[in-house]
């Protein structure tokens, strides 16, 4: 066999490892429940999930509890996921400045003990291209 | 015809001429052989394509002048710039968009594409044709043309009108125009921003040359002659993409507050990875022109080059990417016309390669260990699977998009911890790069048995075992985190390319050998690598909140708490130093410092202006004084945070910054970092108190007091001074017959702190008005409520709020200097390369050597 050819098995090898450890490490879109069901089984890893901020009739976001005055590293709001199924997320870190406007929260992170603990978020805005008022366009002039 | 109109007819003009220019050189070069082109067609190509540059560079002076004249009629303006933008950052607006960057994209292909009309004489057919086939594509991007219901490329020429036309406004008044713009992306507000991205494209646009030459080459049969000039035009493509990149890693350290440089953002990989298979290809190139090996390796990586540029601006452009991206472009719905572009090239280049495949010549030479040849072979191929493996986690979201094309639901995301994930095969591809690149650098420059190669590779092996068993144990001495495996295997090889380059260098210039390119690029690359294990790798967070206050012991001991809470004016220790948050500043333009905010006094209705309520004055010069009206940039706000190295009492301030930003979705938090020479540190605000939230002020204690009286606040004392007549200096906006009286109240603040307090009571058009006075550092604000003049008392109305603070972030980034110096030398290595190569065009590396004197030598 030629050196070439050898080479060229070793760089498929690698290739299909890389494609292996990329589907291993890759996480998936869950909701809570199924997010439930992989902590029961003992799953440790990270998955996503997509959710909104449940409002009261007030238009107040409920559940939410930032306290840096106490600890600046413990954040604690609710999450409703899209099956409608409301569950507590913990993130140890401070609290994102615009939490409150997002439309959607995706957060990665896992169920320990009945809680979800997120270890990032991200908040998706109402986009700042389109929906952006124009400044002095509501005062006809 | 109005700017916008005649700049939209440019695009016009410049499409049409692109594809006038390509059918022109088309068919010069069709069916005849290279340097025998048709003269007449190959002048109308030439002609088409002067004409093609005259009409962008005219639409880049319309656009241009549409944002520095602040012409918010054209939505352009209007989204990406505004009034109080320097004219620097406006450069910054043009390319923010879409638009503007196909145009920056566009007009380095024109000048390149003139640089070849001079100097590529019998290539110039064949290579101008696929020049302007490429620019056909990408000024179609811009057209903004409607072809029936089709929508053929946005134009940045659109009026406000044309691209919100159901805003109630102009149902009312057709000619409104906004005032004011929403401005630029605070984060790009950067004169990295201004730099990087003409770097990066100018690198994009170079990978065009070497691949319209490869074409060339395939399409006229010419299967070696297009190897010189590639390699030149790949190295200046090489040395720039790579520089651009780490301008734009260099940016997101000093302006993002990820804590890093790089984010493993699809953003980011989608320029590392052409870069990557450019630089793969550069090197088969080279093996061609010295060992006459690796053509075939050549062709495909040149080409794969460029599609993956065409793929990488797919993947940010078309919204593919959609929540997996923080800073991808927004959707313009050109997904369609991008895929179309990306197919084409797909189609055309690989059905060209796969019809010449069997004519390309291979070498019938087998490769031994002792060929330098083998071991830059491998090197390649190394490259291009780390780029393979970055390529295949960044395209989950187009997998997902794929099966979703044909109705199948795919729920796969990112890795949830993507650093680790790419770090952990990534950190190989440095391993064997740093390895390879000093194993073939040793073997490059002579003839090797087995004899040399143990003479050349002793003394490096040594020093290079030597070494890293000293930083091992180093590490193990002072450092808490100990050395894992992979870490010594990249500090070992990474080492060892360092040495093993350095040790050629010396033994070139000894020689009286040129100075060589490669060994530079290469030890900038070692020490790069060796910058990101130390800096990255050991990475450590100061601001661990040690303060045992937690708001819940529930995994307490897995979880880092890396953010502390600062009070103002009280002094927190962290790791070795003290830390203190004095206060809020301003950038105040002309003032070489930021100014306390407690020094101005803000405008009302003009937030770019504020009063001096003190002399600013910044060591001997006075720059203002008090009373003065002067410049604020209200934008930033920056947080003073002293620091004090407990052991040797040396200080150091951060001004680390945030801007709340209603438009972008809260604080931007900006890192402000020292530098010293083996460590920077770095930190960040993470949170404040919301600056746009009214504050909650306790309710207002009343004291009634005579002058020279003393009044106990809750935690300090005050005593109030004096009362006079109120300056007009606060803006009051007093006329004749108004009465202000102010008082002058002196508050002892904590360590013997002096704060003098001016509330302002005043008959205004005969109504009464309080001004009140507010001291940020104590959280207490101070009305002068009633004169009683008869008894000469005054009352006063003192309520509290809780005192200022900040959520901080602190950490220190061991040796990142190795990484940005191992930058610079692999731009100056490349940049040596280059100018070699264009002095002496037909060198041939190895054999300038003279074997003997090597010989010699080693006897």
């Amino acid at each position: 066999m030629k050196k070439t050819h050898l080479l060229a098995l070793v760089v498929i090898a690698i290739a299909i490892s890389v494609v292996m450890a990329t589907a291993s490490d890759a996480s998936v879109y869950v909701s809570f429940g199924e997010a439930k069901e992989l902590a029961a089984d003992g799953d440790l890893r990270k998955v996503h999930v997509v959710g909104r901020l449940p409002h009261d009739a007030q238009k107040n976001i409920v559940g939410m509890q930032y306290n840096p005055t106490v600890d600046p590293n413990y954040f604690t709001f609710m999450l409703v996921d899209t099956n409608k199924v409301q569950q507590q997320v913990v993130y140890f870190n401070p609290k994102p400045q615009d939490f409150e406007k997002s439309e959607q929260v995706v957060i990665t992170g896992n169920m320990r003990n009945n809680v979800f603990v997120a270890d990032k978020i991200l908040l998706k805005c109402p986009s700042k291209y389109v929906e952006k008022d124009v400044k002095g366009a509501t005062a006809a002039r | 015809m109005n700017i916008g109109d005649w700049g939209h007819l440019g695009v016009i003009v410049a499409f049409v001429a692109a594809v006038v220019s390509a059918l022109g050189y088309f068919m010069a070069a069709r069916g005849r052989a290279l340097g025998e082109a048709d003269a007449s067609w190959q002048r109308l190509g030439r002609g088409a394509f002067i004409v093609h540059g005259v009409a962008v560079i005219g639409v880049i002076v319309a656009l241009f002048g549409i944002i520095h004249g602040h012409r918010y009629e054209y939505y352009y303006a209007w989204s990406h710039s505004s009034n109080h933008l320097p004219v620097y950052y406006m450069i910054s607006c043009f390319w923010e968009g879409q638009e503007g960057s196909f145009l920056l994209w566009i007009f380095w292909h024109v000048l390149i594409g003139f640089w070849l009309i001079r100097g590529a004489k019998q290539w110039e057919a064949p290579v101008m044709a696929v020049f302007a086939f490429v620019q056909l594509f990408l000024t179609s991007m811009i057209l903004g043309v409607m072809l029936g219901s089709l929508k053929l490329g946005s134009s940045p020429f659109i009026l406000m009108k044309e691209f919100m036309p159901d805003l109630p406004v102009y149902k009312l008044n057709p000619d409104f125009v906004p005032q004011d713009g929403t401005g630029l992306n605070p984060l790009l507000q950067n004169y990295w921003m201004v730099i990087h991205p003409p770097t990066l494209f100018l690198g994009f646009a170079l990978t065009l040359v070497p691949f319209a030459y490869a074409i060339a080459g395939l399409w006229k049969g010419q299967l070696t002659n297009w190897v010189q000039p590639a390699i030149r035009w790949s190295l200046v493509g090489g040395g720039i993409l790579g520089v651009g990149i780490m301008m734009g890693a260099y940016w997101a350290y000093e302006t993002l507050n990820f804590g890093g440089y790089w984010n493993w953002d699809p953003v980011e990989n989608a320029v590392y990875i052409p870069w990557l298979v450019l630089v793969a290809a550069l090197h088969a190139l080279v093996l061609w022109q010295r060992g006459k090996t690796g053509l075939r390796t050549a062709f495909s990586l040149v080409v794969a080059t460029f599609l993956l540029v065409l793929y990488a601006t797919f993947l940010t452009r078309s919204g593919v990417l959609g929540n997996a991206s923080v800073h991808s472009f927004t959707d313009l719905g050109l997904s369609g016309q991008l895929l179309i572009y990306l197919l084409a090239f797909v189609v055309l280049s690989i059905g060209l390669l796969v019809w010449r495949w069997k004519q390309i010549p291979v070498s019938e030479k087998e490769l031994t260990m002792y060929h330098p040849e083998l071991w830059v072979f491998i090197g390649a191929t190394v490259l291009c699977l780390g780029a393979f493996q970055v390529l295949v986690t960044t395209s989950i979201p187009v997998y997902n998009a794929l099966v979703g094309f044909f109705g199948v639901k795919s729920n796969l995301a990112l890795p949830a911890d993507q650093i680790a994930h790419y770090t952990k095969i990534q950190l190989w591809l440095g391993v064997f790069v740093a390895l390879l690149s000093g194993i073939a650098q040793l073997l490059w420059w002579q003839r090797n048995d087995k004899e040399t190669v143990s003479a050349t590779f002793t003394i490096p092996a040594i020093l290079t075992l030597l070494g890293a068993s000293l930083v091992i144990l180093l590490v193990r001495q002072n450092g808490d985190k100990q050395m894992s495996l992979p870490y010594i295997a990249l500090l070992t090889t990474g080492l060892f390319g360092l040495l093993a380059n350095v040790s050629m260098l010396i033994q070139l210039v000894r020689r009286g050998v040129r100075l060589s390119g490669g060994a530079v690029s290469h030890i900038g690359i070692a020490l790069m690598l060796i910058g990101i294990l130390a800096s990255a790798g050991y990475s450590k967070i100061i601001s661990q909140n040690t303060s045992g206050l937690l708001y819940s012991r529930e995994f307490s001991e897995e979880l880092n708490r890396d953010n502390v809470l600062l009070w103002r004016n009280d002094a927190a220790k962290m790791g070795k130093y003290e830390l203190t948050y004095t206060g809020q500043y301003f950038d105040v333009p002309g003032v070489p410092e930021y100014v306390n905010k407690e020094l101005l006094f803000p405008v009302a209705n003009d937030e770019y202006k504020a009063i001096a309520r003190g002399e600013i004055k910044v060591g001997e010069k006075t720059y203002y004084k008090s009373g003065d009206t002067l410049e604020v940039r209200p934008e930033d706000t920056y947080y003073r945070v002293n620091y004090k190295d407990t052991k040797t009492g040396k200080e150091f301030v951060l001004f680390p910054r945030a801007q709340a930003n209603e438009e972008m979705g809260g604080l931007l938090a900006s890192p402000d970092i020292k530098l010293f020479w083996d460590h920077d540190v770095y930190s960040h605000v993470s949170s404040v108190p919301d600056p746009n939230k009214e504050k909650d002020w306790s309710e207002a204690k009343q004291f009634v007091v005579a002058m020279n009286d003393t009044l106990f606040l809750n935690d300090y004392f005050a005593v109030f001074k004096n009362a006079e007549a109120a300056h007009n200096t606060a803006g009051l906006g007093l006329a004749k017959d108004d009465i202000a009286v102010q008082g002058d109240i002196i508050v002892y603040g904590e360590k013997g702190r002096q704060y003098h307090v001016h509330p302002v009571f005043l008959v205004k058009n005969g109504m009464v008005g309080r001004v009140a006075d507010e001291v940020e550092d104590l959280g207490l604000r101070i009305t002068l409520d009633n004169i009683d003049p008869q008894q000469g008392k005054f009352t006063f109305g003192v309520s509290t709020t809780q005192k200022d603070y900040v959520i901080l972030k602190a950490m220190e980034k061991p040796f990142i200097n190795l990484l940005w110096s191992g930058t610079l030398l692999m731009g100056l290595g490349f940049g040596i390369a280059v100018v070699q190569r264009g002095r002496k065009p037909k060198a041939a590396p190895a054999a300038k050597v003279p074997l003997g004197a090597k010989r010699a030598q080693v006897a």
